[in-house]
């Protein structure tokens, strides 16, 4: 068995609305820092994880990020995946 | 009420399963059962209410992880049997988390929790959930959320609104809702997802009546 550390990101899909995002760029512009064009928040989830080869481990990371990690209808995903 | 028994789904973290009981129970003599989320029995039970909350905390997202949960897994066929679910508030995320409903729900526009009554449109009354034959073409009812707009791509949308699943609208958006949508039904009409809670407006002494008629429908249609 190999294991696997992987990182999924999760983002609101672009043309869904971010409140927390515009509020948090608010903030920083209130804080002095100039330039921000766009600021929007995520969700980043590590999964350490077992199995038979990179194939299989990205079978069970699709699974989990279609059906429980992201809700498609709002948000997407993507993974980077490092053998330990 | 005859002898048709409303059953009420516990989640950890559920907080309007007690009042949905008292309302049912005590506004409209329908009789009420707990049922807890590892249940995945519905046998004894003529309707499902998914309650208010903060089922399993919120965890991840409103409502996806109860999606997991037995008892949502089988309500798949109680809703395919034809039998009425009302998901309120919570219960309106987990249903759309789990597919019964389109589209999503997350945070509100303006990012504050809203606890307000506020003036809803009936649109549709498909399903029979709400009172369209009547006079009163808008009721009242209170909200109370942090993560109640709902989204969905505009497919979606024009599918809602060319088959009359839209039941509620608001009058003054308080939450950025697409196309200030408060409640929708499916296709069938069996299943009602809204952000409004019916069940805190069931007695004049708190506020209005405005709710009774959807909750006597889970039993009566």
């Amino acid at each position: 068995m190999d294991q696997f550390a992987v990182k999924v990101f999760v983002r609101l899909r672009p043309s869904v609305l971010d409140p927390a995002g515009e509020a948090t760029k608010s903030a920083s512009i209130k804080l002095g820092a100039e330039g921000i064009k766009s600021l929007r928040i995520g969700k980043m989830i590590e999964v350490k994880i077992e199995g038979n080869g990179e194939n299989e481990v990205r079978g069970k990371i699709d699974l989990l990020c279609d059906r429980l990690f992201a809700n498609t209808v709002i948000e997407d995903y993507e993974y980077s995946l490092e053998k330990l | 009420m005859e002898n048709l028994t409303v059953g009420v789904v516990v989640f950890p973290g559920s907080n309007c399963d007690r009042d949905v009981s008292w309302a049912l129970e005590g506004c409209l003599d329908i009789r009420t059962k707990y049922l807890w989320h590892e249940s995945s029995d519905l046998s004894d039970v003529d309707a499902i209410v998914l309650p208010g909350g903060f089922s399993y905390g919120d965890y991840l997202r409103c409502g996806a992880i109860a999606r997991f949960s037995p008892l949502i897994n089988a309500l798949d066929d109680f809703v395919k049997s034809g039998k009425r679910v009302l998901g309120i508030c919570n219960g309106f995320q987990i249903l759309t988390e789990s597919g019964f409903l389109p589209g999503a729900l997350t945070a509100n526009k303006n990012l504050n929790f809203i606890c307000d009554d506020v003036e809803l449109d009936i649109v549709s009354s498909k399903g029979g959930w709400f009172n369209d034959g009547g006079e009163k073409q808008t009721i009242k009812l209170p909200i109370a959320h942090g993560e109640g707009r709902y989204h969905c791509d505009s497919d979606t949308l024009k599918k809602l609104v060319d088959n009359e699943l839209i039941a509620l609208r608001y009058k003054n958006n308080p939450n950025g809702s697409s196309f200030d949508i408060a409640g929708i039904t499916n296709e069938q009409g069996n299943v009602l997802g809204l952000m409004p809670h019916p069940e805190r407006a069931c007695d004049e002494a708190i506020g209005g009546t405005d709710g009774l008629y959807t909750l006597k429908s889970l039993i009566s249609q």
